[in-house]
């Protein structure tokens, strides 16, 4: 490669990367170099360790900022009329090329170091799986990002205008924050920093003193005082964590549709991202209402949409979540504006299914419940009777919960044609309300197991090539359910259907 | 229009069985998978004396086991197994304690594949599969002729390629 400049419609990342890539690696030596000259004074004097050690900091940091600087030096991007080209790599010259048509987001982010310098980071992709159809620009200025973003995106309006509201469509409301600590990543924090502080203790070599020294506060205690106290403390740590986690993801929050046919999702107190969904790939909405957030009254919205990623990672950052838990009323109002609809489709009536599928959700869940409850009895049958009340105080705890849950699951279940959108509910700890467009649908798998063809129960699955890939109806009734699924897409069950009984009117 | 009162609905069975020797071809999967515990527990059954009660007795359950297997389940499949293409989708049913039936419009099928596995070919059998651009949509055909299975995937890439949309 020349070291000459690139041609006129080549263009160049940021050259600021390399200070930011100095300053990263300088903050991560920072604080490896401490302990580092701690454990050096055992052979060298003090002023000797901290030479030595500067010494190896300056030679990391100018490593790093030398590379990245080859890098910079070797990438550069070009956005033709049909296609967009990125020549990268450090060592092999990587070029890759997307057709410009085949461009589906257009997504940007800036950790706090990228704000403060007003650049972001550019991901360009095709909506398919995997990295190899993802562009990433990183970094560029905020001016060329959102330039970019306008240019790849620009596409015929898909809708006619004026119909519905343009604009923003929801904001951050700052009272919504108290969903944060009913979500389950209160627990699962407070855990993780219990772990966290046993871990760290014992790096340094201290976990023996951090117990002695919990044991010290708690000696007159007796111990079901301190396991509740540790675990209060625990969960206090959670919701913090849940607080903080909930600010810095969704501080700025705001969803807004953009001439075009675009909804366009930016949010983030250090790290902004902006994250665009073109509508033409919309297939629905789903509604999800964890357990903590239902009991407040409060729901999340997601987008099912084509090639959005789909791998874990993206999947946990709450790519495709258009809403965070927001009050239930709110999170219709959005859906229906985000499906350009009247009335949502999340909120409609429906059908709820048979008594013989609320008869199966009580048959697992206790068996779930007593399973374990069983082993107990036996072994303390065996062993010893301690056992035998553990068993008990199992089953006095489990069996309520148990049937609570299954009731609760049972009155989720419902389906429902809705406008243009064929609507199914169901789960317990994660309510999910899936409002999927008719059109969408690309197949039907409908599937009955020996228990549900004795019960007349079958489950309906409507593939789509959106979202989850699959969105069911469990447990309907055998007959309806077909019936619902032939009229929500007609034409394509329909040749394969029976009719019965009423022999004075054929199917439509 | 809901369904009304006294009327039900069902699904039809598929038009087109499999090919007959689609039951042997079970049988020797099923066998197959049988020998490979049975085998060498019998073995060494047979070569260490003090342990042949606790290694024959396993190995005649399973083998007893594999064998009813072997003869029944095929045959439940072979009823139940079924599959019909017509102009607009493709129609399957398959399973026999989960009964499962996946319909997939021509209008959305984005690929076409014939497999054809060693014990397969032996049959002289083909697995036809289907995918549409759902994770979870493909639609498998197994155990059909293999000429007819040939036959077919040419008569579906046909279709697909005539029918017009991305299949999204």
């Amino acid at each position: 490669m020349s070291t000459a400049a690139p041609p006129a419609d080549w263009h160049r990342l940021d050259p600021r990367t390399v200070l930011v890539t100095a300053l990263v690696v300088a903050g991560v030596v920072a604080g490896a170099a401490v302990p580092v000259t701690l454990g050096l004074t055992r052979w060298f004097s003090l002023p000797a360790a901290v030479l030595q050690v500067l010494a190896g900091a300056l030679l990391v940091i100018g490593v790093a900022a030398g590379a990245d600087r080859v890098r910079w030096h070797r990438t550069r991007y070009r956005v033709g009329t049909e296609r967009v080209d990125l020549h990268t790599g450090l060592l092999l010259v990587k070029r890759r090329s997307l057709a410009r048509s085949r461009i589906r987001t257009v997504d940007l982010t800036a950790n706090l170091m990228l704000r403060l310098l007003g650049l972001v980071t550019v991901r360009i992709g095709t909506g398919e799986q995997g990295s190899e159809s993802t562009l990433e620009l990183d970094p560029v200025t905020r001016a060329e990002g959102e330039r970019l973003r306008l240019l790849l995106l620009e596409r015929a309006a898909t809708a006619s205008p004026g119909v519905h509201r343009e604009g923003e469509l929801a904001v951050l409301d700052p009272r919504w924050i108290r969903y944060a600590p009913v979500s389950f990543v209160a627990p699962m924090l407070g855990g993780a920093a219990a772990g966290a502080v046993m871990q760290v203790s014992d790096w340094v070599g201290a976990q023996g003193q951090v117990i002695e020294w919990a044991g010290d506060r708690f000696r007159d205690t007796p111990l079901l005082w301190v396991i509740i106290v540790l675990v209060l403390a625990a969960l206090v740590a959670g919701v913090v964590g849940a607080l903080g986690l909930w600010i810095e993801m969704w501080w700025n929050y705001r969803l807004e549709r953009e001439a075009g046919g675009t909804l366009r999702v930016r949010r983030g107190l250090f790290t902004s991202r902006s994250i665009s969904v073109e509508e033409a790939r919309l297939r629905g909405v789903d509604l999800v209402e964890p357990l903590g957030v239902r009991l407040l009254g409060a729901a999340r919205l997601d987008a099912i949409t084509t090639g959005l990623a789909k791998d874990h990672e993206a999947r946990n950052a709450d790519h495709n979540t258009l809403l965070p838990a927001a009050p239930r009323a709110r999170a219709d109002t959005v859906a229906a504006d985000v499906l350009r609809e009247r009335d949502t489709p999340t909120g409609a009536a429906l059908t709820p299914h048979p008594r013989a599928a609320r008869g199966r959700r009580l048959r697992w869940s206790l068996a779930a419940a007593l399973g374990p409850v069983l082993i107990l009895t036996l072994l303390g049958a065996l062993l010893t009777p301690v056992l035998l009340w553990i068993a008990l105080g199992c089953a006095v705890v489990a069996v309520p919960v148990a049937v609570v849950l299954a009731l609760d699951a049972y009155r989720a279940l419902g389906h429902a044609l809705s406008g243009r959108y064929l609507v199914t509910r169901s789960g317990t700890v994660r309510r999910s309300t899936a409002a999927l467009e008719r059109a969408g649908v690309i197949g039907w798998t409908v599937k009955q197991s020996v228990f549900q063809r004795r019960a007349g129960l079958l489950s309906v699955t409507a593939t789509t090539a959106a979202g989850g890939g699959a969105y069911t109806a469990y447990d309907t009734d055998a007959s309806e359910g077909l019936a619902f699924a032939a009229e929500a897409v007609p034409g394509l069950l329909e040749p394969f259907l029976e009719r019965a009984g009423d022999p004075g009117r054929p199917g439509p | 229009m809901p369904p009304g009162e006294g009327e039900t609905v069902r699904l039809r069975p598929p038009r087109n069985t499999l090919n007959e020797r689609a039951v042997g071809w079970w049988r020797a999967q099923w066998l197959l998978t049988t020998a490979v515990p049975v085998v060498p527990l019998a073995v060494l059954g047979v070569l260490i004396g003090p342990a042949r009660l606790w290694l024959l007795l396993p190995a005649a359950v399973l083998a007893a086991a594999g064998t009813a297997a072997a003869v029944l389940f095929p045959l439940w499949w072979f009823r139940t197994h079924r599959w019909e293409v017509t102009e607009a989708a493709v129609y399957v049913r398959t399973g026999f304690f989960w009964q499962e039936w996946r319909i997939a419009p021509m209008s959305r099928i984005q690929t076409v594949d014939t497999v054809r596995g060693p014990l397969e070919q032996l049959f002289r059998l083909a697995t036809v599969t289907v995918t549409t651009a759902s994770a979870k949509g493909a639609v498998r055909i197994q155990g059909l002729d293999h000429e007819l299975a040939a036959d077919l995937a040419g008569q579906l890439t046909r279709i697909t390629r005539d029918t017009p949309g991305d299949a999204t």
